[in-house]
This record gives C-alpha cells, structure tokens and sequence, in this order.
C-alpha cells in the first residue's frame, strides 16, 4: 500500500509539476489560445509538406517583412521531413534574398549554404525557434496536465495570436498597440499582419486569415524542430525495441527466480 | 565489520594465477558482481542500478555534445541549434541529455525515499548514506551549471537568481558571489566556469558512487525487512541470500529498460515537455522573464528557500532562507543519528508510516509551491510545508522512537521470504 501510494505519488509529481511552464503572465490579461489541429500533433503526427511549403510562402510574403529566421539553412528546405523542396527549388528560392557577405563587404544572392536573413527590424522578434519558445497552454494551477494532453501548444499560440486580433488600437508613448485575444496582457506592438486572400497559392488552397495562420504555425514549427520526423521515428523504434526487450528479460527473470521462489513445476 | 561469507575468485590456470598476484581485479569484479543479496529486495531496490545508467549516460551524451558545443555568451546559444540542426543525431544526445537529467533526479528521489521509508540510512550504513547525500548535492550542482550552458533565458536568470542567493551570507556573501560568477554579474567568465564545472564534478560523481557502492558491499544491502543478513557462516549467509548476478543483474535491467520505454517515449514524442519554452530564447540581460523557476527537481528546495518571507532577530529573510534550504538536505543527512527507533524498517512502524506518507506529500506540494509565483496562499503553503520537513527529521524521528510501539520484526530475512514464498511441502 505504502509503495504503492509513494509510486504513484512520484509518477505524478514526475509527469505533473515538471510540464508547468511560463504560467504567470506579464500583464494578467485573459488569454485566449485556441486549440487548432495541425498534421503533426501526437506520436505519429506528421509534418504535411505541402502545407509547410504553404507556410513558407505566406513567411516570405508577409512575415520576413520584419522578422527573420537565423537560425535556419536555405538548403534544410530539401532536408528530409520538412517542406520537401528539390535542390533546384532551394536554388531559385534562395537567390531571391541579398545576404551580407561580411568578407566582400556587400550583399549577394543568397546560396544554399546560407541562412535566412536576421530580422529587418530590431523589435520584431527571430522567428526560428518561437514554436518552442512560446507555450500555448498551460497548467491547470501550474500542474502541468493541459501540456500532457494538448502539447505544449507553441503553434497554436502563434496561429491564435495572428487570428486573435478584435481591431482595436491604442496609443501609447507613440507607439501604437494593437489588442489581441491571445497575447499576454491583451495588446500587441505587431500590426494584424495577415488579410483575406493576401497570399495566393498555386494549388488554389483557402487562403483566409485563419488558413494562412494555421500553414505559416505549421512552417514555423518546422523551423524551430526541423527533425521532428526523425525523432518520432526513432522514438517509435525505441519505444517497439525495448519494448520487445522487456518482455524478453521479465520472461528471463521470471524463470531464473522461480526456483527460488519454489514457483517451478 | 567483515563482509557476508560468500565463495571468492580462486584462479585456476597459469596466467589467472600470474596476473591475480599481481593485480586482483579479476577477483574484484567476481566479487562485486557475486555479492550475496538479500533475497527479498523488493522493486524500491532497483533505482541504483537506473541511477548507475543515468550517469553513464549523462556522461556519454555530455563529452559528445562538448564536442559541439562553444562556451561563449555570443555563441553558446548558436552552437546548441548548431548541435539540433546540423550535428548528426545532434537533436537526439541533446533531448536524451536533458531529459537523461530529469530520469536522473525522479531516479536518485525515490531512491531517496527508499532509503527514508526503510531505514536504510541506519548503523551500520551512515556512511553510504552520507556519501549518497554528497552525490546528491554533486548532483543538483551539476544540474543546475549544465542548465546555464545553453544560454537561453531561464539560464541566465535561472544563474543570476541561483549566485545571488550566496550573496545573501553576510558580510562576505557580495565577494563570494563576484568570485563565483568571475565578475561583478552572469558574464562570459561565469559560462566558461560553469562549462568547466560542468564537465568536472560528473566525475567527482563518478568517484563518489564507487565509495558509495564499496561502503554498502562492506556492510551488505539493506532490505524490507531491516533484519540483517545472518553472517555467522556461509550456509547460514545463503538461507537468506542470493548471489548478484544473475538474480538481481537481469531484474535490475528487466527495471531499468521498462523505464527506459517511458524515457525514450518522452524524448521521442514530447521531449521539451520537462523544459521551459523561455530557455529557447537567447540571454538577454535587459529582459527579466516574467516567472523564473529552476528545473522541476529543484522546486521543493525552492519553495524553502522563498518560504521566510520575514526577517528574524539580525538574519534577513534572503539569508534564512539559503540556510533554511540548505539545512534541509543537511537534517536529512542527519537522519541516521536523529531517527532513535530501534526498528530499521518502516514496514513494522505503524505510526511512522503515516508521518512518512505526509512527508512525501509535503516534498510534492513544496514542489508545486516552487512551480507558482510566490503569492497568494504559495508563502504560506510554502512555510507550513518547510515547518514539517525540518519537524519531521527534527522532531517526529526522534521523538517517535522512544513513543511508538512498534509491530513483530520477523526472525530472519529467510524467514520472511518463505511468508511470501512457502516452501513446498513434500
């Protein structure tokens, strides 16, 4: 009983209290976080590469205005598990940027090698890593269980801050906020980025705010875990091997011990 | 005190003779490895040998991963994406190391537990448990330095709030954090330190746990029951032992890869969930996080550190609190001199019982406190569950002794086991 009681108890506080992320928030507002679906959600979720490349779109268009992405490579776009370009693709892709070759001292289109540019401008924060470095949800009362069941939730809070504007503004210390639904305390510094029909796609996919949200959450999760794929691959295979392997020792120890628990035939 | 009778390495050709005269280590694995056992260790026992693995793991994972890693405030940051992006099976050492770090902690906890419900701390083992708590302190320094190295933002907050609290000790408390930190603040001299650090005291570990293993092969395991191993002869020793391995080398791994199937299915499928989303954005030193919190296994300590919220006689609420958490691993190091109770194990302590229950129920609610920011009813939770911490090494070991009537300690380990296992009748 006692054991019992202690083993559970520490799963708990192992699994629980741990997850608990940023729960305070700066200013107190109401946030609100709403829990889209994306392809790559749970164990065997996958990145669907066509909506990556979506995303990446809607970035180049409308996002890279300000922001940048310095910590990922042009050529990872061909990179296995991501949004499946051709090498020719990366190619022409990465040639529509300047990049500042700091050797020459002057910009020159980018190569495959390169990285995307830093952000344009210095309070628009780098994109690269905000789907793991933002948590959607969180708690209840710092416990952790929201995260256990939804996900950490980085993705949807940056398609429910791009969804989450009401239209309202504000002046302050001359500069202008914006109120969103999802942000901390309720006003943003970043204007509603996204519009109905701004970007069009070549497949002729839905490109309201909402759909252009989700696909551009979906690329930035690339960005920020670009091996996602191969990680549930190999915590599958894990997960299935020593799986394998421990019913092959519990059948081990069970024989070994039976002589000596008199529980042989 | 001589160790359980039990058969020893004889070497049987020419060479194994040669080399045994010169250099025994043929008899010194045989003997580690053939230790008799206390045939009743129950599942609690196993926690050891995942510790063991956690640390070579830890190790493992951290020489590669130092290979790819720069301890600079300009680069650390980078070369961690560095090592997630572009390090083949870079993103793999690295979850594996972190969370490598939360099995290590949830590990050496239980196996803390262990040892308080069971007494295992009792004469003749203080040594192993005073070596066991030095680990543990090894451990959380270790813990924390290696959080520090990614430099994200709980990291440099997480060292900012961590160095301050020595500049609590009055007096010297400024001068001993300047000379901890390398400067007047969290700079490129503290992460090349803490790197340094980092790398070394997994091996003070590694020293550690050889001492720690060497002083508990000399007075033998404990067990359930608390009852000694009878050692007066080898026939005796073997009613109530069995040898190492194999019985206990394939439960132990049976154990250690079941556990193993949980660890790889949060790194391969929620790998962050353990972490803090602000650590993947860069230091900044002009921006303060809104809420900084340690890793999930320092909260409790946390909580006691931030649960005097007021000053008494000369001492400031800030140093109390240091010592407060401090002397709260110091008292459980004690526990061997304060618990006066002549049973070893709490399987035959009725009262105990309960009061250890609430004792690890007060470690998990000290280590909620320690995930909230301290307002609300948090202080005082915080202060009522530090009051019974320190109360019941303090006070209800010691106490306990001398009032509790305790239940039928059974005759022997053999004794026991046939309870659970009875010989067959012929």
């Amino acid at each position: 009983m006692m054991k019992k009681t202690l083993l559970t108890a520490l799963i708990a506080l192992g699994l629980g209290i741990g997850g608990n992320a940023t729960v305070a928030l700066a200013s107190g507002g109401e946030q609100h976080i709403e829990d889209f679906d994306f392809s790559f959600e749970g164990p065997f979720g996958k990145y669907d590469p066509i909506q990556l490349q979506r995303g990446l779109k809607v970035y180049t268009e409308v996002c890279a205005a300000c922001h940048g992405l310095r910590h990922v490579a042009f050529r990872t776009l061909a990179d296995e598990g991501g949004p499946g370009f051709t090498p020719e693709q990366v190619k022409a892709y990465a040639a529509g940027f300047d990049i500042y070759n700091a050797e020459l001292d002057e910009d020159l289109p980018g190569k495959p090698s390169d990285k995307f540019p830093r952000s344009a401008l210095s309070n628009a924060p780098d994109l690269s890593l905000m789907a793991k470095a933002r948590a959607g949800f969180h708690g209840p009362n710092g416990l952790g269980i929201n995260q256990f069941i939804k996900g950490m939730g980085g993705t949807e809070y940056i398609a429910s801050i791009l969804t989450g504007f009401t239209g309202e503004e504000k002046e302050q210390a001359g500069t202008t906020f914006y109120e969103n639904k999802a942000f901390p305390g309720g006003w943003i510094a970043m204007a509603p980025p996204l519009e109905d029909e701004q970007v069009e796609f070549d497949d002729g996919h839905k490109n309201d705010v909402e759909h252009m949200a989700k696909d551009v959450s979906a690329f930035l999760m690339w960005t920020a875990e670009p091996k996602m794929m191969a990680r549930k691959r190999v915590g599958l295979l894990s997960v299935l091997f020593l799986g394998l392997f421990t019913v092959l020792l519990y059948l081990t120890n069970k024989k070994i011990w039976a002589p000596i628990k008199r529980k042989d035939a | 005190m001589a160790g359980i009778p039990h058969d020893h390495y004889e070497p049987k050709t020419g060479f194994e003779k040669w080399l045994h005269t010169r250099l025994p280590v043929v008899a010194l694995a045989y003997d580690t490895l053939m230790i008799p056992t206390p045939k009743n260790l129950n599942w609690m026992w196993i926690w050891g040998i995942v510790l063991a693995f956690c640390l070579v793991l830890q190790i493992i994972t951290g020489i590669v991963l130092a290979m790819h890693y720069t301890p600079h405030v300009s680069m650390a940051f980078d070369s961690v994406e560095h090592i997630m992006r572009d390090v083949n099976g870079g993103w793999a050492l690295r979850y594996i190391h972190a969370n490598g770090g939360s099995l290590f902690f949830f590990a050496v906890y239980i196996h803390i537990f262990r040892g308080l419900y069971y007494g295992s701390y009792k004469a003749p083992r203080e040594i192993t448990w005073i070596i066991g708590m030095l680990i543990y302190l090894a451990m959380m320094a270790t813990g924390f330095l290696g959080y520090v190295l990614p430099w994200g933002q709980m990291s440099f907050w997480g060292a900012t709030v961590i160095t301050g609290l020595f500049g609590a000790i009055p007096g010297i408390g400024p001068i001993i954090q300047e000379w901890l930190l390398g400067g007047p603040a969290v700079d490129n001299a503290t992460l090349n330190r803490f790197f340094s650090l980092h790398y070394l005291i997994p091996f003070v570990i590694v020293g550690l746990v050889a001492v720690h293993i060497w002083a508990f092969h000399t007075t033998g395991n404990s067990n359930p029951t608390g009852v000694e191993v009878r050692r007066k002869s080898k026939a005796e020793a073997n009613k109530d032992t069995v040898p190492f391995w194999p019985y206990f080398v394939i439960k132990d791994l049976f154990a250690l890869v079941l556990i193993l199937v949980i660890f790889m299915a949060v790194v391969g499928f929620m790998p962050n969930y353990l972490g803090h989303p602000d650590n993947y954005i860069p230091a900044n030193p002009l921006v303060t996080p809104a809420h900084i919190v340690p890793e999930w296994y320092y909260l409790p300590f946390y909580a006691i550190l931030r649960a005097i919220t007021f000053d008494v006689l000369f001492l400031d609420a800030k140093f109390l609190g240091v010592l407060l958490m401090f002397g709260s691993i110091g008292v459980m190091a004690l526990a061997p001199w304060l618990d006066t109770s002549p049973v070893r194990s709490g399987r035959y302590r009725p009262a105990f019982k309960w009061y250890f229950l609430i004792l690890v129920i007060d470690f998990i609610v000290l280590m909620w406190c320690g995930s909230r920011p301290a307002e609300g009813l948090v202080p005082t939770i915080s202060l009522i569950g530090s009051i019974y911490w320190f109360g019941y090494f303090l006070v209800i070991l010691p106490v306990l002794g001398f009032t509790e009537k305790t239940k039928a300690v059974p005759e022997t380990i053999e004794a026991d086991f046939d309870a659970h296992y009875p010989p067959k009748s012929k």
